[in-house]
């Protein structure tokens, strides 16, 4: 079998030295090469942490962290972040935003200036991807949150990352908004393939999105459960009422209480 | 279900006749506040001019209702006259007042941009040079121009250091305080994608000081003022600070008053720059009422 991209195991971090908080403890999961997972769990129980820790922003204090096959040492270049909030610049317009990691990345900084043509083509083709097309010139005060969080999207993918982690990318915005863009990134997901890991705290988003949803315990956060969501993709809103979407998501959401109870569901039980 | 059927169908009309065809009566109401908004328009950009001309105004009756001696308050036709007949060394003094000033703000430009990027971008060079800067801050400058003297003489040098050491720091703590609130997640993303700090800095801590730094040149360039004239009047042998002290040793009040006007005219000039290059390069930072919110159906 193909070796995991993403390979975490015993990964514990502590927060403020040996007396510090311990945010993340024995958290052991391997993600395949084009999975998309989810990461759910209740709020503080060190979500947001493994982001750090995988993209490699924060150093863990405990076990080995392995992206494609390579020990994470340093920020990694592969990846490609959003989070909650779009984090646009609001002196670039939007085309200029979502070409900023190309100016940082290698080999496209490089190219950069030669390919400017190839590389805003490329930058256009994302943009009309998650329906922004014809707003590149716009700046970020000038679009609604949803949009700015398509552009935050669009930035995340420009340099095409072998991984793709968002940290509750849609929890600020409104449900409609929301559902529209689990579409957008299920499609965008489904054109390229990267391997992403979402965290997020709406289970029923997870069900929707992910091919495999980790429930995490409160702090310190350990996986405590696993669900393969098998349903077919696309996956539309349609598919959030069926049955076995709503009876995933109910099984998700007792996780979640047991684990704010602070006690596990033993699994089959 | 019928009634939900129904409900879009009746809605739709009104809808239409919003955009289409307005009534009579909206339309008037629309004109009249469009031609209101301009009559408050044109007021707000006259109304300084009214004010200052007004000043003036009540200031030369006073003078003259309450027949206050020159000496004591010359009124302004007073002051006219002599900026007439002094002209020529009050251009001549303005003249290097100003451009001492503008030097030492350049000098306070540069070395406090630098200092300033440098401070907000490492923790460790805040806390190690912030109370020494604050410690100089709060020196008077008028305490020192007295040394400046015995180093460098009586003439331009001490002006244009007064001018840069009071200037300076207003300029530091702004781009310092601009450059180290960046957001995290800002740089986060930026540090993700493996940038060095040195691209953080270049694409995100610089032009998000810019508002900072441009607020604080309209505070610096008229502080500057302030050093050039004091070390004028303390220790010069050229400028208006200069030209005010041997007038008001001669009881030329009119011609003192005269030097300040100039001034004020100087620092007001200099002030209008500052704001015209702030708007031209910060415009992202200043969303006034003018701005269009896009709104998109369906997002």
């Amino acid at each position: 079998m193909e070796r995991p991209f993403v390979e975490i195991s015993g990964v514990a971090m502590r927060y403020g030295g040996v007396e510090g908080t311990l945010a993340l403890q024995n958290a052991t999961l391997s993600v395949g090469k084009g999975e998309f997972i989810a990461v759910v769990g209740p709020s503080g129980c060190g979500k947001s942490t493994l982001m750090k820790l995988v993209t490699g922003l924060w150093p863990a204090t405990a076990g080995t962290l392995l992206v494609a096959g390579q020990e994470v040492d340093g920020p990694l270049s592969i990846a490609g972040m959003a989070f909650q909030n779009p984090t646009l610049l609001p002196w670039r317009n939007i085309l200029d935003n979502v070409m900023l990691p190309l100016e940082v990345v290698e080999p496209h900084r490089r190219q950069l200036r030669a390919q400017r043509a190839m590389y805003e083509a490329r930058a256009q083709d994302l943009l009309k991807l998650v329906g922004l097309g014809g707003f590149d010139k716009k700046f970020p005060h000038e679009l609604s949150g949803g949009m700015q969080q398509r552009a935050s999207l669009c930035r995340a993918l420009i340099h095409e990352p072998a991984l793709l982690m968002l940290d509750e990318p849609f929890a600020a915005l409104d449900i409609f908004t929301r559902e529209d863009l689990w579409a957008v990134l299920q499609g965008v997901w489904m054109a390229r393939k990267p391997t992403v890991i979402l965290v997020t705290h709406d289970l029923r988003e997870a069900a929707y999105l992910a091919d495999r949803v980790l429930v995490m315990s409160s702090r310190p956060g350990r996986i405590i459960a696993e669900r393969v969501v098998d349903l077919p993709r696309p996956r539309t809103l349609e598919t959030t009422y069926k049955p076995e979407f709503v009876s995933l998501v109910h099984d998700l959401r007792e996780h979640i209480s047991a684990a704010r109870k602070g006690e596990e569901v033993v699994h089959g039980q | 279900m019928a009634s939900d059927a129904v409900l879009p169908a009746a809605a739709a009309p009104a809808a239409a006749s919003n955009d289409a065809t307005m009534s009579p009566e909206a339309m008037r109401r629309l004109q009249a506040m469009a031609v209101a908004q301009r009559r408050r328009r044109r007021l707000q950009a006259w109304l300084p001019w009214l004010v200052i001309v007004g000043m003036f105004v009540v200031w030369e009756i006073g003078v003259h209702a309450f027949n206050v001696q020159q000496f004591v308050l010359p009124a302004p036709s007073a002051i006219a006259e002599s900026m007439v007949k002094w002209w020529v060394p009050l251009l001549d003094n303005s003249w290097q007042t100003l451009m001492t000033t503008l030097v030492g703000f350049f000098l306070a430009v540069v070395f406090g941009l630098l200092l300033g990027v440098a401070i907000g971008s490492s923790t460790l060079l805040y806390h190690g040079l912030y109370p020494l800067l604050i410690g100089f801050n709060s020196v008077p400058k008028v305490a020192v121009v007295p040394i400046l003297v015995i180093w460098f003489g009586i003439g331009t040098v001490p002006a244009i250091i007064t001018a840069f050491m009071i200037s300076f720091f207003p300029i530091v703590v702004n781009v310092a305080t601009g450059i180290a609130t960046v957001e995290p997640e800002l740089r986060d993303v930026l540090r993700a994608l493996g940038a060095r700090p040195s691209d953080i800095i270049r694409k995100v801590g610089l032009p998000r000081a810019m508002p900072y730094f441009f607020a604080s040149l309209k505070i610096a360039i008229t502080v500057a003022f302030v050093g050039s004239i004091i070390a004028e009047t303390v220790a010069a042998n050229k400028g208006i600070g200069h030209l005010m002290i041997l007038a008001s040793s001669r009881f030329d009040v009119p011609l003192v008053f005269a030097g300040l006007i100039v001034t004020a005219v100087m620092g007001v000039a200099m002030y209008v720059a500052a704001v015209a290059i702030e708007n031209r390069t910060t415009g992202w930072a200043m969303r006034g009422q003018n701005d269009q919110q896009v709104t998109v159906p369906g997002v």
